[in-house]
């Protein structure tokens, strides 16, 4: 066998390359299967068909992949901060020029050719978090230094939300992920996972319940804490007592106020007497119950601020629809249903290649691009899906398996966001296809259709490769 | 170099496997274990048909259809299936365009080959019976069956509105509808909507592979069923409109009425008018550009839109708003002198009765003077401002300068000009009594629609208030009208003020002198007034009359214009008559005067 310090094929890693294109060829097949009968039947070479276009994508993809790798990695490195800038740059001029797709204003048209620019924004920002993680006087729990880190995601959410393209957007906030595996304190992930909680359940529940339970909640675990009922029962008092006063004021002014405006008002004046009976009493550790509680009070309301007054109604029908609290075969339900009505229909075998019905009658949504997923559950039914799950999961892993063995922060902090930006697109994409997620669309990589997504996930991967080979380097 | 957190990689490993193992579990549930998703063995999918309501019908205050449905026939077709077929004869079937056929068909297999598409909409009867004998000719299309709007008598196009398909502003503002489908664009049609289109049902039925049906899909638990549209019916009286049409025929004008005990609309007519059984089926798309260019403007509803000066009609109310505020009594007299305003030769006014009898122009004058100028400041620019204030706030109490919050969409509000507007125009602390005198006599910056002058008419007949001019009578499967028609609205006048303008104008109707006689209807007393609307277009006047009947526990409230038709009322007045004779007798007895207005044609 070749040494692999001395010999650049032998460095390559090969199994990633090998997932790679498994997942490019079965994704193309479903794209064939999916598409073919959109019209007449065409050859291969014409252009106007999905899966010949895609099949033109794929070999520039492979183009992209012999280039990056021939690039040397310290280049990206280098150049990290003015890639950042220049795709960022970028992004504005698509919403000026850029031309309307489903409601988002993220495409540029080259000819008949279109470009999703959101896309490489990925890697740019995953090189600007590498660039700025490896640097040797960064310190994760430095509020200067996590400024500069929220300022490098942020910014391009920012700019993506402007477009209209919330799916994309939302990828950004995976890099957390990176952020831990580099010393984010736990804290960081125990907030977002009551977040999310919090946000399901305001959802859920209405809030003249919900918040009393919360609050009742805080009242225990301060009672078991202290260990007598004391806290327990001044706590109950004052609030009940504050909600009381609320309820008089709002009748005596002659305003309508809800219950949620009355207890807003009781909990608030609440926290402000509490912080100054905990203060004076020195019972600190309780100040810490005291703040998550009213943090989560206000988290609620402005969670249900957002969804009334901010969100359009079919974005609240989405986040309805995936929580089961509306039933609607025909709107977004029906898009769902038709998704998992194609998933299920696929059995154990599947039907085979070229056989599934409910793909090819259009009946599933974007069923090429974000919704590829369907032909592959009912064309390759469970086994081809686990096929697929594993090809993911075995991506990842051997991702994560390779940024380890870097020696060099830059790479493996990189190595971690292409790894990340794959969990989310996997989790998302087909969660939502198996309805456990709202319909957010974006693309199952390497998949679904279009070129820009296939090249952007090629050039990250490749360039993450690339880095591999370079790890016996002396790092400088 | 050993990582001070590189165990972390195990938990972030370990959120993807667990991930991943969710994944799995689902995907075991809905592919094997859940069998819900796995149809019949046959490869089945589903086909969305949808079900088209009835749109709900539309009676006169006596029960009489105003509008109701008849089926109508959609061409679907199915590209997917189609094979080659005769299109000269299917052409020739439907009498339409080969050409515009081969577009449709085109667009249709462009937009997907295993969907239906409209090729051919709104086939009649006739046609929909002779092709269903030959469809087994033309594999791959099918009928859908529709409804089209049907009117039994040509009348009331304005205030019925017509319908058609929806456009993109339609389909974003509301989810319910989808390309193709219709919707009310115009009167009532488009007020009541939502009550007419009813439901939209749809069935999901199985089908296989070659698109043939196999049932329904899950036992129709996806279904719903069609909902009919709730009949309407409306306060109009058909026979009333219809005659009202009859003398408007060939004139520029608009007609409204109203019952005053209950503010419902009697009849509203706006001429030239169309038939609406013009803007329906195949042929609306052609009719509806023809009557978009006409000069004479037939879609333009001359009834709530022209906006005319009220001319003498506005007397009334300043009558009305001196008495209120004490600067005039009834008693009141003013030597008619033509220095300042004209007027025509006439004895002088004793009091107000005959200030209305006469419509002594310097009397009005006079009477506005004392109402804008109540020496409450000695500066006249600030004592002007003040009275107008006060004016204002009286004239807005009879509806007037303002939208009535009635049942019909694109009422315009009219004028009444404020201290705002004239400063604008002159400046502030520029303008005085002497600037906007003209108002005095309904002249100047004052505007008022058809619509409104009726609501006048009526608010005199109740003595003091008026309820919201309306349209709606019930709704099918409601109980009861919107509580704003049955409230009543108060002026700011006294009520014991009313009888003395309402002897004013009986006399304008039976005095010698008074200058509406041609209003009188045999048996019932009539209280009306001319109001001639000076034209600036260089053409003859406006004639307008406004009139409640009978004088004692008055039952109808109306106003009439016929535009171009000169001064003085007389056309007016004279279609006031009938009207009012038609409406309290329901024969006409005054075939001389019916005869005249015949004859008169203005085009
Ligand atoms: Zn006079």
């Amino acid at each position: 066998m070749a040494n692999p310090r001395t010999n650049f094929i032998a460095r390559l890693d090969w199994l990633t390359i090998i997932i790679f294109l498994l997942m490019v060829v079965f994704g193309w097949m479903n794209i064939f299967s999916a598409t073919q009968n959109e019209g007449a039947a065409g050859s291969i070479f014409d252009f106007s068909q999905r899966y010949s276009k895609q099949f033109y994508y794929i070999l520039t993809a492979f183009v992209i992949a012999i280039l990056t790798l021939s690039i040397d990695g310290k280049v990206w490195s280098f150049f990290s901060f003015p890639i950042y800038g220049l795709t960022l740059l970028i992004l504005p001029i698509t919403i000026l020029i850029g031309k309307e797709i489903n409601g988002a204003r993220a495409w540029i048209f080259i000819g008949t050719f279109s470009l999703q620019p959101a896309e490489f924004v990925k890697f740019a920002t995953a090189l600007a978090l590498a660039k700025v993680l490896s640097d040797y006087n960064f310190q994760i729990h430095k509020p200067k230094n996590l400024l500069t880190v929220g300022a490098i995601i942020g910014l391009p959410i920012l700019l993506i939300l402007l477009q209209k393209d919330t799916g994309t957007a939302l990828v950004f906030l995976i890099f957390v992920l990176v952020l831990f595996r580099e010393g984010l304190s736990w804290v960081v992930l125990f907030v977002a996972a009551l977040a999310i909680i919090l946000f399901v359940c305001t959802m859920l529940v209405p809030l003249p319940v919900l918040l009393p339970v919360i609050s009742a909640i805080a009242l225990m675990i301060t009672w078991l804490y202290q260990r007598n009922l004391k806290f327990f029962g001044y706590g109950s008092l004052i609030l009940g007592g504050l909600f009381g006063l609320a309820a008089l004021a709002s009748h005596f002014l002659g305003e309508e106020w809800s219950i949620d405006r009355m207890f807003f008002i009781a909990s608030f004046i609440a926290f402000l007497i509490w912080l100054v009976i905990i203060i004076r009493k020195k019972h600190n550790p309780l100040l810490l119950i005291l703040f998550t509680w009213i943090g989560a009070v206000f988290f609620i309301f402005s969670v249900d601020f957002v969804f009334h007054d901010i969100l359009q109604p079919h974005q609240q029908s989405r986040i309805n629809t995936i929580l089961g609290l509306e039933s609607d075969p025909l709107g977004v339900g029906y898009n769902l249903n038709q998704s998992k009505i194609a998933i299920g229909s696929g059995g154990f075998f599947g039907k085979g290649f070229l056989q599934g019905t409910q793909t090819r009658f259009n009946f599933v949504p974007e069923q090429s691009t974000d919704f590829i997923f369907c032909t592959v559950g009912e064309e390759w039914g469970f086994l081809g899906s686990l096929f697929v799950l594993a090809l993911f999961a075995g991506l990842i892993l051997r991702i994560i398996v390779l940024a380890e063995r870097q020696r060099s922060t830059f790479s493996r902090v990189y190595g971690y966001g292409l790894a990340s930006i794959l969990i989310f697109h996997f989790a998302i994409n087909i969660g939502m296809t198996i309805g456990l997620v709202p319909v957010i669309g974006i693309p199952l990589p390497f998949f679904s259709y279009g070129g820009s997504s296939l090249w952007a996930f090629t050039l990250m991967l490749f360039v993450f490769l690339r880095f591999d080979t370079d790890r016996y380097q002396i790092v400088s | 170099m050993q990582n001070p957190n590189s165990n972390r990689k195990y938990i972030i490993a370990g959120m993807v496997l667990t991930l991943t193992a969710i994944f799995i579990i689902r995907l075991f549930y809905i592919q094997i274990i859940d069998k819900s998703y796995q149809l019949s063995s046959n490869n089945n999918s589903r086909l969305r048909v949808v079900e088209y309501p009835g749109r709900g019908m539309m009676f006169d205050r006596y029960g009489k259809p105003l509008v109701y449905n008849e089926p109508v026939y959609d061409l679907l077709m199915l590209p997917q299936q189609v094979k080659a077929f005769d299109t000269l004869e299917l052409c020739r079937i439907l009498s339409i365009d080969i050409v515009e056929f081969r577009e449709s068909v085109r667009k249709a297999r462009e937009y997907s080959r295993y969907r239906q598409s409209a090729v051919v909409r709104q086939v009649s009867m006739e046609q929909f019976a002779m092709l269903s004998e030959r469809l087994y000719k033309y594999p791959g299309f099918s009928f859908q069956i529709r409804s089209q709007r049907k009117y039994p008598q040509p009348i009331a196009p304005h205030l019925l509105g017509y319908v058609g398909e929806v456009n993109v502003e339609d389909l974003k503002k509301d989810p319910y509808y989808q390309s193709g489908d219709y919707i009310g664009k115009s009167g009532l049609e488009q007020e009541y909507e939502e009550y007419l289109r009813g439901r939209k049902g749809i069935s999901f039925m199985l089908v296989d592979v070659h698109n043939r049906l196999q049932g329904k899909f899950e036992n129709g638990r996806y279904d719903t069923i069609p909902e009919p549209g709730r009949k309407l019916t409306i306060t109009i009286d058909a026979a009333l409109q219809e005659y009202g049409e009859k003398l408007l025929a060939h004139k520029k004008g608009s007609i409204v009425a109203i019952e005053p005990s209950t503010g419902e609309i009697l009849a509203m007519i706006s001429s030239p008018a169309y038939d609406p059984n013009e803007l329906v089926g195949r042929i609306r798309g052609q009719n509806f550009e023809r009557l978009m260019n006409d000069s004479l403007n037939p879609l333009f509803n001359r009834a709530t839109m022209s906006r005319y000066s009220p001319g003498s009609i506005f007397k009334v109310v300043q009558a009305l708003v001196a008495l209120q505020l004490g600067v005039i009594d009834e008693f009141y007299s003013v030597d008619c002198n033509k220095d300042i305003i004209g007027c025509h030769n006439h004895p002088n006014a004793h009091g107000l009765r005959e200030g209305i009898q006469y419509s002594c122009n310097p009397y009005f004058y006079n009477v506005f003077r004392r109402i804008i100028l109540q020496g409450k400041s000695t500066n006249q620019f600030k004592d002007s401002q003040i009275g107008l204030k006060i004016w204002d706030e009286m004239v807005f109490t009879f509806g007037l300068g303002q939208i009535l919050p009635t049942d019909f969409p694109g009422i315009k509000p009219g004028l009444v000009p404020d201290g705002e507007l004239y400063d604008k125009m002159h400046g502030a602390n520029r303008w005085a009594f002497s600037t906007i005198y003209s108002n005095s006599i309904g002249q100047g910056e004052v505007e008022t629609v058809p619509i409104q002058i009726a609501n006048l008419a009526a608010i005199i007949a109740n003595r003091g208030f008026y309820y919201v001019p309306h349209f709606i009578r019930s709704i099918e499967g409601i109980d009861t009208i919107p509580q704003k028609f049955k409230d009543p609205v108060h002026t700011a006048i006294d009520p014991k003020y009313f009888d003395i303008v309402a002897d004013g104008m009986q006399r304008v109707v039976y005095d010698p002198g008074g200058t509406g006689w041609k209003a009188q209807v045999p048996g019932v007393i009539v209280c009306g007034k001319t109001g001639t609307v000076q034209n600036s277009g260089g053409k003859e006047d406006h004639s307008g009359f406004f009139a409640f009947a009978p004088k004692e526990r008055p039952r109808i409230a109306i106003v009439a214009y016929v535009e171009n038709s000169g001064a003085g009322g007389m056309y007016a007045a004279t279609i006031t008559s009938l009207m009012i004779e038609k409406y309290m007798n329901g024969t006409i007895t005054q075939a001389d005067k019916e005869l005249s207005i015949l004859e008169y044609q203005q085009f």
